[in-house]
């Protein structure tokens, strides 16, 4: 009895001894913990294990066995991967700045009208509700030649050359890239008006009753305070179209990357590499690039941002 | 004691008895993919074969195709998964060097009686002196032509080309254009990405006196005079004749179906499709000869395997499943009901399946077709697409861009076997 008393009486002196604040941060860590080790198996360790298998030849069907960096050195003499670069490249640079120069633009004039503004921003929403697959096989169609396809059947009635658009290597990139930034514009402008909603108006009418041109209140007031929405839509938006799959597998599907590779992104090379290639290592070493990538682009665009 | 002894030796006798019986009724795996006509197909046949031999059951375990390969992948290895697996050719060699499937014993397939029966694609299915598994389901190609396009051009509907230059004048007289050159319709699809591939390399390339690998399968041969002839002929349907557009309606046989092809090369597998056209006839004929009566075909085939899972007693009903699944009674019911051609010499060339309009033409290729091995089949189809695509596109000359598909896919079977 004495024994078991000092023993309940040991434990609850070291709770009783603890400060109120470190029994709070005690609570807190206690509920972290599920959280915690939820993203950590379901986040680091597959990215973990990707790391693990980029440095063997693991084909789905043998034991795999080490080889060091060799699937990195047959990826930098690989053509075609430096071909898949550029092109994902290629939808950051062009597909980036171009949906958001548009989307910004919607916004912008969106904002001032009042008629039938829920009506039209529903209109420009819409397609981000729409399936990336459904959407892609429709612009297909859009694409296709005479025919059937609609846009060279407008063009030929006119008196114009048909195009080849996704049979062309200088057009195909650019043909795939117009429905993805299409697809993702409703929500841009969707976050950009609650940017620009989120100004006060206290700045405007100092501006107005200084007599400031528009353009000016646009340069001085509007771009800056929406600095936090670009950050975020930049971010949001280049880690996109470097993961861009959905448009490009189901528009090129018969040819996929289109002819000679032309819109193949590292994303689909992953995919071929390891589902239709089996080549697990590879396709391993493949994605651990994508990921310094996409850290570096997420990395450097927080901090030129900020620092700006 | 008499009567004590007497039950013990009843309750022996008994539990003798039912052992027995437990060790008659033998069950054993079966998987495929999902494919609807093949389910049935094979619930059918397992019926068959049970009620044939009592005292073995089959489980019939499917799988979409998507999956279908990593679930054996991680079944077998695992000591689970099936007794009997169907299983594309192509896969042969990756199953072998993983150890899925183990020889089929020759008491019950006998070499002799394997070569003398069954087509001689079943070749492709020799390992080291050994054969592994047994085709069950074929795919051949053949010409696919529109009468009614025919019939408006002028041609007589029943008589579709027989050579390569018939094809080529047949295909000048159906194509349609608008006012300003744009294909209405075409006179032949071009669409390497369906089934042109395997026609240029298996056929074209054949009969203009080439191969497309030695005969070890281990090194590539199409970069040759023959390749460069069987790259120009058909690269210029498009570039001098104008007979075809690749990229019309998206797809050849999408083209087909809306009467907007005249004549199309596709596999056995597009009977499914093409049985739903309703707006006009359409006929199939042998893929056309050289000229000088030379024919190739491709076959491609799903075949039966046991996985090196069964021993013993099971090891047993897999080889007589096995057996009835490769009979030409099995393949028959397959032909029936999923359209898939058999790989039996006595189950395909019945007076009734030779005659038949639209089989008949796949069966006869059955004689002359080609099985090629491909260790990573869609990497080495896009080598034939960028090739393609290269004399197309960039207008490369057909000898450079062959030598550099072969250099492309030479290196693809070299990382192969030298694994």
């Amino acid at each position: 009895m004495t024994a078991n008393t000092e023993v309940a009486r040991s434990s609850g002196r070291l709770w009783q001894g603890l400060t109120l604040q470190q029994k709070q941060v005690v609570w807190a860590w206690g509920f972290l913990a599920v959280p915690i080790l939820f993203y950590g198996l379901i986040r680091f360790y597959p990215t973990v294990e990707a790391f693990v298998i980029s440095t063997t030849n693991w084909n789905l069907m043998n034991s795999p066995s080490f080889v060091g960096l060799a699937n990195f050195k047959r990826l930098m003499a690989d053509p075609v991967f430096w071909q898949v670069f550029r092109n994902t490249f290629l939808y950051l640079i062009i597909g980036t700045p171009l949906s958001l120069v548009l989307a910004f633009t919607i916004a912008y004039h969106l904002d001032r009208v009042r008629f039938m503004h829920g009506f039209i921003r529903a209109l420009y929403f819409l397609p981000f509700l729409t399936t990336a697959t459904a959407m892609a096989w429709v612009w297909r169609w859009f694409y296709q030649p005479v025919p059937i396809g609609l846009i060279n059947d407008v063009i030929s009635s006119l008196g114009f050359s048909q195009q080849p658009f996704l049979r062309s290597t200088t057009q195909a990139l650019p043909a795939v890239l117009a429905p993805a930034i299409w697809a993702g514009l409703g929500f841009q402008v969707v976050i950009f008006l609650a940017g620009l909603r989120a100004i006060p108006t206290t700045y405007y009418e100092a501006a107005r009753i200084d007599g400031v041109s528009d353009f000016a209140i646009l340069r001085k007031i509007t771009l800056p305070l929406l600095k936090p929405t670009i950050i975020f839509l930049v971010v949001f938006s280049s880690i996109g179209f470097l993961r861009i799959f959905d448009q490009v597998y189901n528009m090129t599907s018969g040819d996929p990357g289109g002819p000679l590779n032309a819109t193949k992104p590292l994303v689909l090379m992953i995919y071929q590499t390891a589902f239709s290639s089996f080549d697990m290592g590879y396709a391993a070493a493949q994605t651990v690039v994508l990921f310094l990538v996409l850290l570096c682009v997420s990395l450097l665009q927080l901090r030129l941002l900020r620092d700006r | 004691m008499r009567g004590f002894r007497g039950l013990v030796l009843g309750v022996l006798m008994s539990v003798g008895a039912i052992a027995g019986a437990r060790a008659q009724a033998v069950e054993i795996e079966y998987w495929q993919y999902v494919f609807d006509a093949r389910i049935k197909a094979m619930n059918e046949l397992i019926k068959r074969f049970e009620a044939a031999n009592p005292g073995i059951k089959v489980k019939h375990t499917t799988f979409p195709y998507a999956d279908y390969q990593t679930k054996i992948a991680a079944a077998v290895p695992a000591g689970q998964g099936p007794d009997v697996v169907q299983l594309y050719y192509g896969w042969l060699d990756n199953f072998v060097g993983a150890k899925f499937i183990q020889p089929l014993p020759r008491d019950a397939f006998p070499h002799d009686v394997i070569e003398k029966e069954f087509y001689p694609i079943v070749q492709t299915m020799k390992r080291d002196g050994e054969y592994y598994g047994l085709p069950t389901a074929v795919r051949t190609l053949a010409l696919f032509y529109n009468k009614k396009l025919f019939q408006e051009a002028g041609l007589d509907p029943n008589k579709p080309p027989q050579t390569l230059d018939e094809y080529l004048e047949a295909a000048k007289k159906t194509v349609k254009r608008d006012a300003a050159g744009n294909m209405l319709s075409a006179g032949a699809v071009i669409d390497m990405p369906g089934q042109d591939l395997h026609w240029w390399r298996e056929v074209l390339l054949r009969q203009m006196g080439g191969k497309p690998y030695s005969d070890d399968n281990k090194t590539v041969a199409y970069d040759s005079e023959a390749g460069a002839k069987a790259l120009n002929w058909y690269a210029d349907l498009q570039r001098v004749h104008k007979v075809g557009q690749a990229g019309f309606m998206d797809e050849g046989q999408a083209a087909f179906r809306a009467g907007r092809a005249a004549m199309t090369v596709d596999g056995s597998f597009r009977l499914g499709a093409f049985g739903g056209i309703k707006n006009f006839e359409w006929g199939v004929a042998e893929l056309p000869a050289s000229a000088d009566g030379k024919r190739s075909n491709f076959a491609s085939y799903w075949v039966n395997a046991i996985t090196a899972k069964p021993t013993g007693a099971k090891l047993e009903a897999a080889k007589k499943f096995m057996a009835f699944t490769t009979s030409p009674e099995a393949m028959q019911v397959w032909l029936d009901m999923v359209g898939e051609l058999p790989a039996r010499k006595a189950a395909a060339e019945t007076e009734k399946n030779l005659a038949h309009p639209i089989y008949g033409p796949f069966l006869k290729a059955l004689n002359y077709s080609q099985a090629t091995v491909f260790v990573d089949e869609l990497a080495q189809r896009q080598v034939g697409l960028d090739m393609a695509n290269r004399v197309f596109i960039q207008n490369q000359d057909a000898k450079a861009s062959l030598a550099e598909a072969a250099k492309a896919e030479q290196a693809i079977l070299d990382r192969f076997y030298k694994k």
